[in-house]
């Protein structure tokens, strides 16, 4: 069967000049609304604090909850639903040495509150303030060495810094994006969504090589041809597998998100919005980058690899 | 290449059956005997966000210990002056590590007490203050203060372990990270906070005397007569819940601890049967407890554990046989605790709880669930659209996504890692990632077929182009898979692992194996046209 008839050409790379503004403009939203909330709202993982995760058996409203949690003079608590009917989460974002009795009382306070309406504790975190540094830094090392190694194992695979540069900016481009989608739509930064940060940039470079591994070979092919359509004609030829794949994976991330259950779901989310954007950075992104550094950068230089 | 298909079978199957093998514990627990013996492997190990259960980071403040330490050299070097009839005015412990004194005398009387018998604190700064009183400042020598140090950590760990071995927890994980941290999995756990209370607290058992002379309301004022403190006990009251703190004035000296206890057990009250412990002493424990008996009769002797008075008994009389036994009012499940902590030892510095992630069992049972229906859901999925879009040779690149996640889940069970949430996303989409290694093959061979190529030629160049697309792009994200491992904990360390060796089975199965199950159709089966 073909999805993408053999010989199809799309001019793809001829609209790049738009596709830079709208990159721009999104990647400006995306910046600004995490400015604007004061840097991303780190989670319970990163900022140190205690969550709470519970049930009741029978009915309960959240303003209920909220009270309860007032009654015993927790004025920090958030109370947001959670999950499945009557399942709340509770959150308190402090960096303090106590978490662990706050919790504690918490979870006491509620049980005899609620004695009626019994009440299961689903799960429950408390992360101290050191260990929440930890995470934190530990987490911005593990993207950021990401992004070097990969950078790296492109250039010595292309044999050109070009194709390395094209690679980490559009890899930057995805994650700045991943970051502005959760900020605008509030997902917490827990240490769920960063593993999904990684893996968007393995998905994202994944994409780009197969692109440019067409270019390479194209460029012997097609010597008399300039970089733009060689380009051009490598994106539509891999047209087929690009839709098949990122279609597919798309699928079962859908099925994570609807299935996966509550912890899983802001993990989907996050990855829809990844994958759509590593596929688009590597049309629109890396391949510019590549063409505009052979332009100007490499000018007089022959393209015989 | 006849040959050689033989061959690489013989290998692929033998694989394969291992890896089936490696499985069959998780799937079934009624196996033989000599079969748990051969295939060295059990269950797939579940994460705590699968099964339910505690998760705990403590951090043993080590430096206490050495706080202690230096308090009770203090105490040595008070007493040891006085015995000597050295006249110090001032003898204290400042900052952690440091004792000050205010001595007079003859120097050589103390220099040499201080030489022989207290080397262990370095002279850090001597000075005479005129009058003949000198002021030495003595500081721990930080070899023996780093010694103390690791010794705390390791006791604590011994302690902690003892107290959950009693607590009956099965497979419990008690393990030191880094170097005063102890990491704690309690899976399947029912009552963390038991758990956690069991587990923090200090359980340090004292004994001291009444000051019966001194006067208890001046002193809660804040005159507090020298050499004594005050405690408090908290006295619950069963009918109304409410909490009293009832203060006693204590001489501070403790006269003993419960580092001399041999056992503790609960035991029934013959006139209630209400719960107490019953406390056993060893020997030294015996003859010390028989000796303050003896010199305070009629005095009441305070039982504390962690500053809180438990109850201050009347001596009747001088006590022989090394026995005691601590009251108040307990319900069974307290004085059993209490029972365990005292059993396994006070920890030699308290410990604070830094992280927590306790599951239930209900969200661990419905997490594994929906785990098992999206993988479920995306397989088959998969696996029909292969067959649709790409009709038999779909059912190849199926034949391996399916082996991809056997071998995925065999070196899970192999190596022993841990199958979390996350680590079953990282499953899915790794079965994910396999589809596009088979695409990108199939493209190919599509592309070479149309080029006018024979169906082995096809066959041949569609996988050599392909390659170097697959390593580099699952390479890169087995890259970052490897540093999430490295930088993540927990329910992210196990995506990590999924993942990455998700995409190495990739490789196996979408190159090799797919490749053999080609080689052996167009070659055994003399096809005209690939059905692809």
């Amino acid at each position: 069967m073909e999805l993408i008839r053999p010989g199809t050409h799309f001019d793809f790379i001829g609209i790049k000049k738009i596709t830079l503004i709208v990159s721009t403009v999104v990647i400006l939203v995306c910046l600004g609304s995490i400015l604007f909330h004061g840097g991303l709202k780190y989670g319970v993982d990163f900022a140190g604090g205690l969550l709470i995760q519970i049930k009741f058996s029978k009915p309960v409203s959240i303003s209920e909850v909220r009270g309860a949690l007032d009654v015993m003079g927790s004025k920090e608590a958030m109370v947001q639903a959670f999950g499945g009917e009557n399942e709340f989460l509770i959150r308190i974002e402090k960096a303090s040495e106590d978490l662990e009795e706050m919790s504690t009382k918490i979870q006491a306070s509620l049980q005899s509150q609620f004695k009626d309406k019994p009440l299961e504790i689903r799960r429950a975190e408390v992360v101290g303030p050191k260990v929440g540094k930890d995470l934190k830094r530990k987490a911005l090392w593990a993207v950021g060495l990401s992004l070097v190694a990969i950078l790296i194992y492109v250039a010595i695979r292309f044999h050109e810094i070009s194709y390395g540069l094209g690679g980490i900016i559009s890899l930057f481009h995805d994650v700045i994006v991943v970051y502005g989608a959760i900020s605008i739509t509030g997902i917490e930064y827990s240490l769920n969504v960063m593993a999904v940060v990684l893996t968007i940039v393995g998905f994202s470079i994944n994409d780009t090589i197969v692109i440019f591994d067409r270019v390479r070979e194209n460029i012997k092919k097609m010597r008399k041809e300039n970089l733009e359509t060689i380009f051009n004609v490598s994106i539509n030829e891999t047209l087929g597998r690009t839709i098949l794949t990122n279609g597919t994976v798309m699928v079962v991330v859908l099925v994570l998100f609807f299935f996966g259950g509550p912890v899983i779901h802001d993990f989907a989310t996050a990855l829809v919005v990844g994958m759509i954007t590593g596929t688009y950075s590597t049309v629109y992104i890396a391949s510019p980058v590549v063409l505009a550094w052979e332009k100007y950068v490499s000018k007089g230089r022959k393209r015989s690899r | 290449m006849l040959r050689s298909l033989k061959w690489r079978f013989i290998l692929y199957a033998a694989i394969t059956v291992f890896a089936i093998l490696l499985l069959l514990p998780t799937v079934t627990s009624q196996l033989p005997l000599w079969f748990m013996k051969v295939i060295p492997t059990d269950k797939i190990h579940l994460g705590l966000d699968l099964q339910g259960g505690m998760h705990l980071i403590l951090e043993v403040e080590a430096e206490k210990a050495i706080e202690s330490y230096v308090e009770r050299i203090k105490n040595n070097l008070k007493d040891d002056l006085r015995d000597r009839g050295i006249p110090a005015g001032k003898v204290e412990r400042e900052k952690r590590d440091q004792i000050v004194l205010e001595i007079s005398g003859e120097k050589g009387k103390w220099e040499k007490l201080l030489s022989e018998r207290y080397s262990i604190m370095q002279e850090l700064s001597s000075s005479e203050m005129g009058g003949g009183i000198w002021k030495v400042s003595l500081v721990l020598d930080s070899r023996q203060a780093d010694h103390i140090k690791k010794n705390a950590i390791d006791q604590a760990l011994e302690t902690i372990r003892n107290r959950i071995d009693q607590f009956g927890v099965s497979e419990p994980e008690i393990t030191l990270q880094g170097t005063d941290r102890i990491l704690i999995q309690l899976p399947g756990i029912r009552d963390p906070q038991r758990a956690i209370n069991l587990i923090g607290r200090t359980a340090l058992l004292e004994f001291k005397l009444l000051d019966e002379e001194g006067d208890l309301e001046a002193a809660l004022k804040g005159n507090i007569p020298e050499g004594d403190i005050i405690l408090y006990q908290r006295s619950v009251d069963p009918k109304t819940g409410g909490v009293k703190k009832i203060p006693y004035l204590l001489k501070e000296k403790t006269l003993m601890t419960g580092e001399v206890l041999k056992d503790a057990r609960v035991a029934l009250d013959s006139q209630f049967h209400e719960p107490y412990v019953a406390l056993e002493f060893d020997d030294v424990g015996a003859k010390l407890f028989e000796q303050i008996t003896g010199a305070n009769v009629k005095k009441r002797l305070a039982i504390i554990l962690d500053d809180n008075v438990y109850s201050a008994p009347v001596i009747q009389e001088r006590i022989a046989g090394g026995r005691a036994q601590i009251t108040g009012r307990f319900d069974t499940k307290e004085a059993s605790d209490l029972a365990i902590v005292l059993r396994a030892g006070a920890l030699p510095a308290p410990v604070k709880i830094i992280e927590e992630r306790t599951v239930g069992p209900s969200l661990g049972e419905d997490s594994i669930r929906k785990g098992i229906i999206s993988t479920l859901i995306s397989a088959a999925f998969i696996v029909l659209f292969m067959i649709f879009y790409y009709r038999l040779s779909g059912l190849i690149a199926d034949v391996a996504l399916i082996l991809n996640v056997v071998l995925t889940l065999a070196a899970l069970a192999l190596f022993r890692a841990t199958l979390t949430l996350p680590g079953i996303a990282g499953l899915v989409l790794s079965i994910g990632m396999a589809v596009d290694a088979n695409v990108l093959i199939h493209e190919r061979i599509k592309e070479e077929l149309r080029l006018g190529k024979t169906i082995r030629s096809a066959i041949d160049q569609g996988y050599h182009r392909a390659f170097s697309a697959i390593i580099d792009s699952n390479l890169t994200t087995l890259i970052a898979g490897i540093l999430l491992y490295q930088f993540g904990t927990g329910p992210v360390r196990g995506f990590a692992v999924t993942l990455s060796i998700g995409i190495l089975a990739n490789i196996f199965t979408a190159v090799y194996i797919t490749r053999w199950i080609f080689d052996f159709w167009s070659l055994k089966m003399k096809v005209k046209t690939l059905s692809i």
